[in-house]
């Protein structure tokens, strides 16, 4: 048996307890930048399998499915899997180096300890083709996300963090109840099993209720309007390590929940014309996309102005969700792909700039963002090439997803849905420019009193190459498209088709 | 009678819903994280109800008893009440960090003193 897919599960789990005992916060922090490195590895070599060989499968402890826990891989996960881990990867990197400047006085043994714990939560929901498994880590992962990110440096991170662990445990029991529901009506807890045995007691109400409690848990999860309160708060509070983090998996891992278990596991047993859910998710995913994108015009701070971003983001995975055609997943699907990369680049660019700025507890401001082209030039470039690759300029990966998604909508001939994505398009090159013009056109503020002493050229270099390969990667994403278009149109595929 | 006969249905759903109202209406935050406690708790009751069977006894094996109630939802509830408590114990202490950090937990005063 290939146990690399349950080690890209236990490695982490086994470590967070060892970051603890390490007693140091700093060794810590570079434990758990090796332990991502190792996933990140594995990940690519377990993509690499699947292109070749095909979906493989791991039953827990050897006893077989359908009695046993089974993880399984196919093109669709694997892919996630490698953008999770990249993410991952580089985003501890960056919390390793960064965190015990921006957060000093913390336990960090504690803060990578949870770290990692989100990690394995994130992975094991990836891998996994058991429907409890899914409620049982998004759980761990969930707790650990509302600990780190109580961890933000200013107050306001307790608040965020406790309206998140409201908003994320009634979707998990939410998720819980439709578990339980379908358990009852199949007897089965194993997706595949799911698949085969749902068709036949679809027309129940149980099963409907069921789904509809499945489908509202995950999207409260997703953050898709109007379940998408809790996001804004939770991404601008937090530490900017773990904001990058997030921006980059924890939404995205919901879409892809919604994925497997709707259209991999409901596939068959849909009742489409009863219950309208292409159309509520369509609504929902426009409305989050012009929602998100106005009212991300008007923030004052950066890191809340991306975290509406992020809403209207998900507001287009979710149209192409609620299209249901082949067109409309892939282009979700490529829109996870491309928004990780982007958000969680852009989110470590801004944490940078923070510390480089030294403005401690104190929020950054777009006032602070002036004239930040001639002291660090560097980063205000990755900034601009994160902001065009929202919009959807071409030669970035945010266009092909964008271009996808409208394609899949006039194939559908939904013109006036075409047009909202188009304006929420405009709205965002509105909030991109309100990043971007500070940085290249305004004068330089008064450099503020530093909160600590400056950073060294190592330290500056080590900040930095993080987000310059998440932006790297999203132009080169842009420019060959065999990776986004065609590994992604492949996934989409096997997902529709197979169903095994 | 049918309906009934379906009372622990009836109240596991009553609880959820009552948890639901005490989560969204409460304005103070311990309150809060007691209706999480009651939606939890109602999920628990559903899940158990479903896995009854009737005549069945507890899942222990026992000579000369051949029905017993289904072990496998009972399983899950374990595993989902130490979720459920694990969820409480991080709520509690978030608690205790933001009172120790606004002076109070009732959620309207939080939210002015953050305004501020």
């Amino acid at each position: 048996m290939n146990h690399g897919l349950v080690l890209q599960v236990v490695v982490p789990l086994a470590t967070a307890p060892l970051c603890v005992l390490v007693r140091s916060g700093r060794a810590a922090g570079w434990l758990a930048a090796l332990v991502a490195l190792f996933l990140l590895g594995n990940a690519l070599w377990l993509f690499g399998e699947v292109r070749a060989a095909g979906p493989m499968a791991y039953a827990l402890g050897g006893v077989p499915p359908p009695l046993g826990i089974e993880y399984r891989l196919d093109l669709l996960n694997a892919l996630v899997l490698v953008v999770v881990a990249a993410v991952t990867a580089l985003a501890t990197w960056w919390a390793a180096l960064a965190s015990p400047r921006e957060l000093p006085g913390t336990r960090l043994e504690l803060f990578f300890a949870a770290w990692l714990l989100c990690v394995t939560g994130s992975m094991g929901l990836l891998l996994t083709a058991d429907a409890f498994h899914v409620f049982v880590f998004l759980e761990v992962a969930s707790l650990a996300t509302y600990v780190l990110v109580a961890h933000g440096p200013h107050r306001s991170a307790l608040v965020a963090s406790f309206r998140y662990l409201l908003s994320g445990t009634v979707a998990a029991t939410f998720i819980l109840i439709g578990i339980g529901l379908l358990y009852a009506m199949t007897g089965t807890l194993n997706l595949h099993d799911l698949a085969e045995r749902l068709p036949a007691v679809a027309d129940t109400r149980t099963v409907q209720a069921g789904w509809a409690f499945l489908g509202v848990g995950l999207c409260l999860k997703a953050a898709v309007f109007p379940l998408h309160l809790w996001l804004p708060g939770a991404y601008a509070s937090a530490p900017s390590a773990v904001s990058a983090l997030l921006a980059g998996i924890a939404t995205k891992i919901a879409v892809y929940l919604w994925l497997r278990l709707f259209f991999a596991t409901f596939a068959r047993a849909v009742p489409v014309a009863d219950m309208p859910v292409d159309d509520v998710l369509l609504l929902a995913g426009l409305c989050g996309a012009l929602v998100g994108s106005t009212v991300a015009v008007f923030q004052d701070e950066p890191r809340r102005l991306l975290a509406w971003s992020s809403i209207a983001q998900v507001g287009y995975m979710v149209t192409g969700l609620g299209l249901g055609s082949r067109a409309g997943l892939h282009a979700a699907l490529a829109h996870i792909v491309n928004h990780a990369l982007l958000k969680s680049a852009a989110f470590l660019v801004l944490g940078t700039i923070a510390l480089r700025l030294g403005t401690g507890a104190r929020t950054l401001r777009v006032a602070d963002l002036a004239g930040l082209a001639r002291r660090m030039p560097g980063l205000a470039l990755m900034l601009l090439v994160v902001g065009l690759g929202l919009v959807g300029m071409p030669l970035t990966a945010g266009f092909l997803g964008k271009w996808l998604l409208v394609e899949a909508l006039l194939e559908r001939e939904l013109w006036a849905a075409a047009a909202a994505v188009l304006v929420s398009s405009l709205l965002a090159v509105v909030y991109v420019w309100r990043l971007v013009e500070p940085m290249y056109a305004a004068a330089p503020a008064a450099p503020a009193e530093a909160a600590g002493p400056a950073l060294g050229p190592a330290l500056r270099w080590g900040l930095m190459l993080p987000a310059l390969l998440l932006c790297a990667a999203a132009v080169v994403l842009g420019v060959e498209t065999g990776f986004s278009v065609g590994v992604t149109g492949d996934a989409v595929d096997q997902l529709l088709g197979g169903g095994r | 009678m049918q309906l009934l006969q379906h009372y622990n249905h009836w109240i596991a759903v009553a609880l959820m819903m009552l948890g639901l109202w005490v989560l969204i209406e409460s304005r103070n935050l311990v309150k809060k994280l007691i209706g999480l406690n009651m939606l939890q708790a109602a999920v628990f009751l559903l899940f158990l109800t479903i896995g009854v069977v009737e005549g069945g006894t507890a899942p222990v094996l026992e000579a000369g008893r051949e029905t017993y109630t289904n072990p496998l939802p009972q399983v899950l509830i374990l595993t989902a009440i130490v979720v459920g408590v694990a969820t409480t114990a991080v709520g509690l202490a978030l608690v205790v960090r933001i009172h120790r950090a606004f002076g109070t937990v009732e959620e309207d005063l939080v939210d002015r003193e953050e305004g501020a």
